[in-house]
């Protein structure tokens, strides 16, 4: 099934299974049902536990932070991240420390998925990956999968553990197809995935990213050059002990980044693997990240503004010091630059 | 109303005044090292209120929240200690005088942002509407918290779906040192712009309780009979300074004259003159109560200044329930 199909069996089953699980959010059980992740789900559940909602995301958030108080699990949709800043107010102050500052006594389980949206022009106000500015903040667990499995294993433990997730989903993994293990499957929050195991080069990414690296590292394997490819999974948690130990064989590192370069989670990575594992390292690590720029809106204005498998490719050639073909890789796109293929044709 | 509840509310403004005077006697000690915003002269609404819930009800307030925890029920003892920043204080020294909960007896919790609680108690009325056994949710709010968006955005929630919520506004009169007609149109009051938000909506005299019993029971009694939320805005008015101890009116934001009008409104000896008059008390019982109470803000004084301290390696737990802390040393 597809990555939408395996969030919407994620949210079905948590429904089924619990009573006190609510889904809601802004189109939520409308015609189209969040590009299909809620679709119909309201008919199956009924509208008192899948509902809309008004255009108010601060309080939303804050009544799900009351609602997760009093027993709910509530599970919060914004159809893209950057309406979510509406919210921050509520996120930070309120369902992040809401367990510290009270000594302990009471956790918010609640999950706020947060679409990141790209490409077609949808420009600077409906494609922002701000996942850093989440994964900054001490409270929160942030999650961004990458296959439909994640999705839906990270999901269930994201509504069933105690704690707020953001839960990052970006809107061009919504049609990519895998397998997806029946009934209540979890996968722990706090753990990466090793996507490609290689001896030469560690890559860390996460969401598209990966995806990206993906097509990278196998269109290397051709060439003799291997890499592991750390899927992140949890932003926040990181999986430092899986990163570490990857570094500490190939002694280089590769860190992309589907967020801003400056202060993003691929800095984090680096300045975390250069303070523990300096001896380790052969090379300078080197990043890939979206640049300190907003995202336009024209399609010539975003023709190079994002990270591709061709630049993950050549980066990597860079830290091994070799001359390694990977133009290819940009030749055999079938797409225009700005969709993940044609099933993406606006105007969402 | 009868005697035994006319009783009740004067002893617990009287039990609120006490133990606000008492912080407020003992702030410059240096022990209570947190920001503190007292409630002397504005005890009435709270001390109604806590009259009016139930023991199942909840309640959620802001900043200036010691009043409307004791009426609800609050642990008096692990207050103070909290206060003190003891590890017996009801939020474990993690949360100071701003942020109180004993959820023993409802009191959700107190947040230190304007507004910050509103929508925390619109949903946790949403939980007791499907949880549906006629608990109501009380929400005590000032008069800035009108200013804020969320509150808007939450009693919008609240009339689309009829929920079982009653908010208390204090409104007195200033937000620091803000007074109420730079903030808000003097023609616009607060209880109409509740209620075209769709809430059924009061106002009266917050420094009188009776008054304010019976308008915030008639809107509870309503909340709890389905007629969906309901607002009730209080009158009132804060004496000493926005946060600490102390009396400010000479520093210009305030005339004298005006916090001198408020004084001769003052809730408690109102309504100790009427019972006096009619005699549901006297003389004894009220020194009775003096004694009584007393008694009990000395011991939860001692309790606090005996407690100790939490742990230093307190400071990095309390984050993330068990299953996230074993990925995240």
């Amino acid at each position: 099934m597809t990555y939408a199909q395996a969030i919407r069996d994620g949210l079905s089953v948590a429904l089924a299974k619990d009573p006190s699980v609510l889904v809601y959010g802004l189109g939520v059980p409308d015609p189209k049902g969040v590009f299909g992740t809620t679709l119909d789900l309201h008919k199956d559940y009924g509208p008192s536990r899948v509902f809309d909602i008004p255009t108010s995301e601060n309080a939303m958030t804050g009544i799900a932070i009351g609602a997760a108080l009093g027993g709910l699990r509530p599970v919060l949709t914004h159809q893209r991240l950057d309406f979510a800043l509406l919210s921050l107010d509520q996120i930070i102050n309120n369902a992040a420390k809401w367990r510290f500052m009270f000594g302990g006594k009471r956790s918010v389980p609640m999950t706020i998925r947060m679409i990141l949206g790209r490409g077609w022009g949808q420009g600077p106000t409906h494609s922002q990956n701000l996942q850093a500015l989440f994964a900054h903040i001490p409270g929160l667990c942030v999650v961004s999968p990458t296959t439909p499995a994640d999705a839906k294993g990270l999901l269930l433990s994201s509504i069933f553990g105690e704690d707020p997730v953001i839960f990052l989903e970006h809107r061009w993994l919504h049609n990519v197809k895998g397998e997806v293990p029946h009934g209540d499957y979890r996968v722990p929050i706090g753990k990466a995935s090793l996507m490609r195991s290689g001896s030469d080069v560690t890559v860390v990414a996460m969401s598209l990213m990966s995806v990206e690296a993906v097509h990278a590292v196998d269109h290397l394997a051709k060439q003799g050059v291997s890499c592991d490819l750390i899927d992140l999974r949890s932003l926040r948690p990181i999986d430092w002990p899986m990163i570490e130990a990857s570094v500490r064989r190939t002694g280089r590192l590769l860190a992309l980044d589907g967020g801003h370069e400056t202060g993003g989670i691929a800095g984090e990575i680096i300045a975390h693997i250069a303070t523990r594992c300096w001896q380790d390292l052969r090379a300078a690590p080197k990043r890939l990240a979206m640049p300190d720029v907003p995202e336009a809106t024209s399609p010539p204005l975003t023709e190079g503004y994002h990270v591709r498998a061709e630049h993950v490719a050549a980066a990597i050639a860079q830290l091994m010091v070799r001359d390694l073909e990977t133009d290819s890789l940009a030749a055999a796109r079938q797409y225009p630059h700005d969709v993940p293929g044609d099933w993406f044709q606006g105007p969402f | 109303m009868s005697p035994d509840l006319c009783r009740h509310l004067l002893r617990e403004m009287m039990r609120i005044r006490a133990v606000e005077e008492t912080i407020a006697e003992r702030y410059s000690e240096q022990k209570m090292r947190c920001p503190t915003h007292l409630s002397i002269g504005q005890e009435a609404p709270a001390a109604a209120a806590g009259a009016v819930l139930m023991a199942t009800d909840m309640a959620v307030s802001g900043h200036r929240a010691h009043a409307h925890y004791l009426a609800k029920g609050g642990n008096l003892a692990a207050m103070i200690a909290e206060i003190y920043g003891k590890v017996t204080g009801c939020s474990r020294g993690k949360g100071g005088s701003m942020h109180l909960v004993d959820e023993m007896v409802g009191f959700m919790g107190s947040t230190a942002i304007v507004g910050g609680t509103v929508p925390v108690g619109v949903g946790l009325a949403l939980s007791r509407a499907i949880a549906a056994k006629g608990e109501i949710v009380c929400i005590f709010m000032g008069d800035a918290v009108m200013e804020t968006g969320v509150f808007y955005e939450s009693a919008n929630f609240a009339a689309v779906h009829r929920l079982p919520v009653l908010f208390v506004c204090e409104n007195n009169l200033y937000s620091v040192y803000s007074p109420l007609q730079v903030r808000q149109p003097t023609d616009r009051s607060i209880a109409r712009t509740a209620a075209a938000m769709g809430l059924t909506s009061v106002s009266g005299d917050g420094n009188d309780v009776l008054v304010s019993y019976d308008l915030i029971r008639a809107a509870a009694d309503r909340a709890r009979s389905g007629e969906g939320p309901q607002f009730v805005e209080l009158a009132t008015y804060r004496w000493r300074e926005h946060c600490g101890p102390d009396y400010d009116n000479t520093i210009g934001y305030r005339a004298e004259e005006e916090f001198e009008a408020w004084k001769t409104l003052d809730p408690i000896p109102r309504l100790t003159k009427a019972l006096l008059q009619v005699g549901t008390i006297d003389q004894a019982w009220i020194e009775a109560m003096m004694r009584e109470i007393s008694a009990e803000v000395d011991e939860a004084f001692a309790f606090a200044e005996s407690s100790p301290f939490p742990a230093a390696s307190d400071a990095f737990t309390d984050l993330y329930s068990k299953e996230v802390v074993s990925y995240h040393p």
